[in-house]
């Protein structure tokens, strides 16, 4: 038995709005994703394997550290003395802060213990120690 | 005078929008590196609070400026502190893990300690000022 269709539907799907579509999420990528504000000092970071991500970008703010015991932070270079004032407006203007400590893996730890040292008076008390993947 | 106009119609072509909307977003998403900063994370204590401690729940991990590690008063090897010292926090829960570096000590042997210790699941591990 031949059944007979009664309704031609077209089956196309509508291709009108695709460019729409596409360039909304071009535009959700564009918005969302955070450049790279600061460049830092040129640093070769340590190796560690127990490693946890920052969870999020806003709320981090970097401290390099060059393996000659230099300190930058947002690009500008800073004494050991002067790290609590800057770290002490960040802590204000964001108390979810979390220290992102780039250091170079030759860097000594006398100047690590002084920053230590300067976020505890800054009362900015969550460290992240930057380190790379450690594969083996 | 008049110019006869043979076109007709002035229309963009819209059929290859999408596929130049779609190029460009390809661009971007694979341009854009996205590196998620990782890393080790730390609370450090706030600033003038000493508690007393216990001296058997505390364990001294000292680290010199040559990168060799004496933890409790005994050599070991870097990759060996979290074995012992998932020994040492079965046996007392409570302990504390002192780590101490020279002036000198490089950052890397340093973040390695932080790493055997975390690995080993210590949640204790306090930071004493070097000398």
């Amino acid at each position: 038995m031949k059944f007979i269709r009664k309704t031609t539907l077209s089956s196309e799907i509508p291709t009108a709005s695709m460019p729409d579509i596409i360039f909304m999420l071009l535009i959700f990528f564009m918005v969302t994703t955070v450049l790279r504000e600061y460049s830092g000092l040129p640093i070769e970071l340590p190796k560690a394997k127990r490693i946890e991500k920052l969870k999020s970008k806003r709320h981090t703010a970097h401290v390099w550290v060059s393996k000659d015991g230099l300190i930058s932070i947002e690009d500008r270079l800073y004494n050991l003395k002067n790290v609590r004032h800057v770290m002490y407006d960040k802590r204000v203007s964001d108390p979810q802060i979390v220290i992102s400590l780039k250091a170079d893996e030759q860097a000594r730890m006398g100047v690590i213990s002084g920053i230590h040292n300067e976020l505890r008076k800054a009362d900015a008390l969550k460290l992240n120690y930057s380190t790379k993947t450690s594969v083996d | 005078m008049k110019i006869n106009r043979r076109f007709k119609g002035g229309e963009i072509p819209t059929a290859s929008m999408a596929d130049i909307a779609f190029l460009l977003l390809i661009f971007f998403l694979v341009t854009t590196t996205i590196d998620m900063d990782k890393g080790l994370g730390l609370v450090l204590p706030p600033e003038g609070e000493t508690i007393e401690i216990k001296k058997k729940n505390i364990l001294n991990c000292l680290i010199n400026s040559s990168g060799m590690v004496l933890l409790g008063g005994e050599p070991i090897k870097p990759k060996d502190i979290s074995r012992v010292v998932k020994e040492k926090l079965r046996e007392n829960s409570k302990l504390i893990i002192s780590v101490k570096t020279h002036e000198k000590t490089r950052y890397k042997d340093y973040v390695a300690v932080i790493d055997q210790l975390k690995m080993a699941d210590a949640t204790r591990i306090s930071i004493a000022e070097t000398d």
